[in-house]
């Protein structure tokens, strides 16, 4: 029974820590993408489809990440190009995925789609409790670990990492620097959205392998608000993402027990959390500011 | 100076008609510029010169429109910043291009080879700033240092490329007196070891100190080439200004009249983690008299002028009176109603709304305290155009702010003439007292003399006025009396007359005297 809830728990919030890192990339490069719902439902879509057409989950999780990563495109090229308003483009991003993901996917409902199978590791998958919780798992389970890790050690380890959180904390100064600016928060735009794909390919292919339009269900807004409430920082996502998880499920099994708790009340819970973590982090000014990406939101056009 | 054989006929960079345009103005038009290794050349010029661009050409930011750079003779083309430091022209920003949420290594990690691992460049810097008396902590965040430790990571950042150049754009701006010195003495050993120095600055007494050869700039023109320390100042600033600048008069005979502003033990704590906490503030300004509060950028200022407009009202009542009422927890319009006016630090965003002309923007400010004359239909609040327009132009006039049109948006002045507005817009009403903070700042000479005379002027009339500045200059000009702010705390206030910049310089970095108030009031 606690192994049954707890595999849900961690199918449930594998998809909003790939996502949240992605954007968290994306807003330490400085630029805020609020279109993660959008991305994500496109590479959800996209998944299913091209799993349906080859008969290959593995195809499909590539399609997915393509799909997320050229839809963030169109937002690097309207945003970082054109010079858009970020926060309209973003939520224009969310009702266009939205929409055409919709009419993309209105020939798969109903569909059986095909789950996405575990990739169980030799011996470690036998440990009792751990094994089948951590090592019976599927491939982008194991990818979001991976992500986790590498995130941070690129982050705060790397050169280049390096030069990410310098164009998000100010990026006069490292186009002064002679740090190219646009092109970093392209592939920082594109990182992001290639995990928005990956995460709503989990949706479809793991979480509930089908197509159901609308299926992302909010969690994109959720992943959004998880990068807040990490304050930027790759390994708090990793906790704040199975906090948020665990509330999810914790809600279905709170209406399975009927217990009289509404449930919009226990779907707002991660907001709530949110904004209490950040009326907490906001009381000591210095750590928040060294955090907090500066130059968030705001559109840079070099002087030439 | 020193030239050692062969290079002697070679600059080590010559600039040939130089010229920078954007759009139909031109920042920079044909400036020529040679200095010769191991020389210390100046580049003199008022705010808006073209100093800036020029060297923002030099070092690859911006792209010339005409003109060659020539380094050792040789024509190059700096595309980048990138280029520039291969060639071997490192350089200090004015407004430092630092980033505050990281650590000094990890600043200046940012400007070197990406395959120098951290630790290394942590422990280089570390030596190399100790080798020249300028110490740091490589772990400290930028966010948590001062403005002069910041600019020694900007030096140690430019001097681990080994540069052959280092161009310092106003780099004693945000340093006490003694800062400087130490500052000099690092770029005489630099240039004992060979290296060239491009110093921009428009302060002449520095310039005559240190440099060997001054370049100077007038709207984007070179209007004089010469051996700063053969010149006087007085020759240096028309070659700068173009014209004698009018002297500011005053009468220092003058007797003063009863307390019009006053704080007493003022404590308030820093409201963020980069402002300063005030500490046990106390000051008297009398009618009649002009109290210049002089200090470096960053010690107090803001915070000081944030209580005494009551922006950021305190917790003591009692602390700060305003003709003899306690005002601390008062508001600004309150403050406004008992006859003081305010004129803060930061013209757009903060004095004036940029996008908003200016009889909106003189509205805004005075909406409260000229009700009757600006506003109509009592609760209503309608807003009587005419009378607004008609004391814009009265403003306009007195103050001789020049603008295009009738009621431009406050952006599309200069920054002398805007700030000549918001000050206009101030004394227009005739206040009690005035408190200003840089009130020149950014401006040119002739915008800056006419309302220093302007805030003499208002003193003689009769008000109490406080000038907050970091220009010594101005100090001089129009205090009555001089105190120092330093870390949040402020000296005890003394007769103009018996300050030197020496004893200012002493009191800026913090060596205060124990005398507590009181030690005034000698007339």
């Amino acid at each position: 029974m606690l192994e049954a809830i707890l595999l849900t728990v961690i199918t449930a919030a594998t998809p909003l820590v790939i996502a949240a890192l992605g954007e968290l990339v994306t807003e330490r490069a400085g630029v805020l993408n609020l279109g993660v719902e959008g991305m994500m439902i496109m590479g959800a879509v996209m998944a299913f489809g091209a799993t349906q057409v080859t008969g290959s989950p593995y195809v499909g999780i590539l399609a997915g990440i393509a799909a997320g990563a050229v839809f963030s495109l169109l937002f690097g090229i309207l945003t970082l190009t054109l010079v858009a308003n970020q926060v309209a483009t973003g939520l224009a991003l969310t009702i266009l995925g939205l929409g055409l993901s919709g009419q993309i996917g209105e020939s798969f409902v109903g569909q059986p789609g095909i789950k996405l199978q575990p990739l169980p590791i030799p011996f470690l998958s036998d440990i009792p409790l751990l094994g089948p919780l951590l090592f019976r798992q599927d491939l982008i389970f194991y990818l979001s670990v991976v992500l986790v890790v590498g995130i941070h050690w690129f982050l705060f380890r790397s050169r280049t990492g390096l030069k990410v959180r310098a164009i998000g904390d100010n990026h006069a100064s490292a186009h002064a620097l002679g740090i190219n600016v646009i092109r970093a928060r392209y592939f920082a735009v594109m990182f992001g959205g290639a995990c928005a794909g990956l995460a709503g390919a989990q949706l479809s292919l793991v979480y509930t392998p089908q197509w159901v339009e609308n299926m992302t269900a909010g969690r994109g807004w959720i992943a959004l608000a998880l990068v807040v409430f990490a304050s930027w920082r790759p390994l708090r996502v990793l906790a704040g993402g199975y906090l948020f998880g665990a509330v999810t499920i914790g809600q279905l099994h709170a209406q399975a027990l009927g217990i009289g708790i509404p449930s919009q009340f226990l779907s707002a819970l991660p907001y709530v959390a949110t904004i209490v973590v950040l009326i907490i982090i906001s009381h000591n000014r210095r750590t928040t500011l060294i955090n907090t990406p500066a130059s968030l939101g705001k559109p840079f056009v070099p002087e030439r | 100076m020193t030239v050692s054989e062969g290079s002697a006929a070679i600059p080590l960079l010559s600039v040939r008609k130089l010229t920078k345009h954007f759009g139909s103005f031109a920042a920079c038009s044909g400036i020529d510029l040679d200095i010769a290794p191991g020389e210390i050349h100046a580049l003199l010029g008022e705010n808006g010169a073209g100093k800036s661009t020029f060297v923002k050409m030099l070092f690859g930011i911006l792209d010339p429109t005409e003109g060659d750079i020539l380094w050792n003779g040789e024509r190059v083309a700096i595309r980048s910043p990138g280029t520039a430091r291969t060639l071997g022209i490192g350089m200090v920003f004015q407004h430092f291009s630092l980033f505050e949420a990281l650590t000094v290594a990890e600043n200046i990690a940012l400007s070197l080879d990406p395959k120098i691992p951290l630790a290394k460049i942590a422990e280089e810097a570390s030596t190399l700033s100790k080798a020249y008396g300028l110490p740091l902590d490589p772990k400290a965040h930028v966010a948590d240092l001062s403005v002069g430790e910041r600019q020694r990571i900007e030096i140690v950042r430019a001097l681990l490329q080994n540069p052959k150049l280092i161009i310092l754009d106003e780099p004693t701006s945000v340093l006490t007196p003694q800062e400087a010195d130490k500052l000099f003495e690092t770029l005489f050993q630099l240039r004992a070891e060979g290296r060239s120095v491009l110093y921009i600055s428009h302060r002449l007494e520095e310039v005559q100190r240190i440099c060997d050869g001054a370049t100077v700039l007038r709207h984007g023109r070179v209007t004089g080439r010469c051996d700063p320390k053969r010149e006087t100042a007085a020759s240096l600033a028309r070659m700068m200004v173009g014209s004698e600048v009018a002297a500011v008069s005053r009468d220092t005979s003058a007797a003063l009249g009863d307390v019009r502003i006053e704080v007493a033990g003022l404590n308030a704590d820093a409201r963020t983690p980069f402002a300063i906490s005030l500490r046990d503030i106390n000051l008297k300004v009398r009618a009649g008299e002009v109290l210049a509060i002089a200090g470096v950028a960053g010690n107090g200022q803001g915070e000081l002028f944030d209580a005494l407009s009551g922006e950021y009202p305190v917790t003591s009542n009692e602390a700060i009176s305003i003709r003899g009422r306690p005002v601390g927890r008062l508001g600004i319009n309150a403050r406004r109603l008992l006859g003081a006016g305010f004129v803060p630090e930061e013209r757009h965003g903060h004095a004036a709304v940029s996008a908003l002309p200016l009889s909106d923007n003189l509205l805004l400010a005075r909406s409260r305290s000229d009700r009757k004359a600006f506003l109509g239909g009592g609760a209503l609040g309608v807003i009587r155009h005419n009378a607004v327009r008609a004391a814009t132009r009265r403003i306009c006039e007195a103050m001789d702010v020049r603008k295009s049109g009738e009621d431009p948006v406050a952006g599309a002045l200069s920054g002398g003439n805007l700030q000549k507005f918001i000050v206009g817009r101030e004394l227009d009403r005739q206040p009690a007292v005035l408190v200003v903070n840089q009130p020149t700042w950014g401006v040119d000479a002739g915008a800056a003399s006419r309302i220093r005379q302007a805030l003499v002027d208002l003193a003689r009339a009769g008000s109490a006025v406080v000038v907050i500045s970091q220009d010594l200059d101005e100090i001089f000009e129009v205090a009555t009396n001089i105190a120092v702010i330093s870390e949040g705390r402020l000296s005890a206030s003394y007769p103009a007359g018996e300050m030197s910049r020496e004893r200012i310089g002493l009191l800026m970095g913090g060596v205060h005297d124990s005398t507590q108030p009181g030690a005034v009031h000698a007339h």
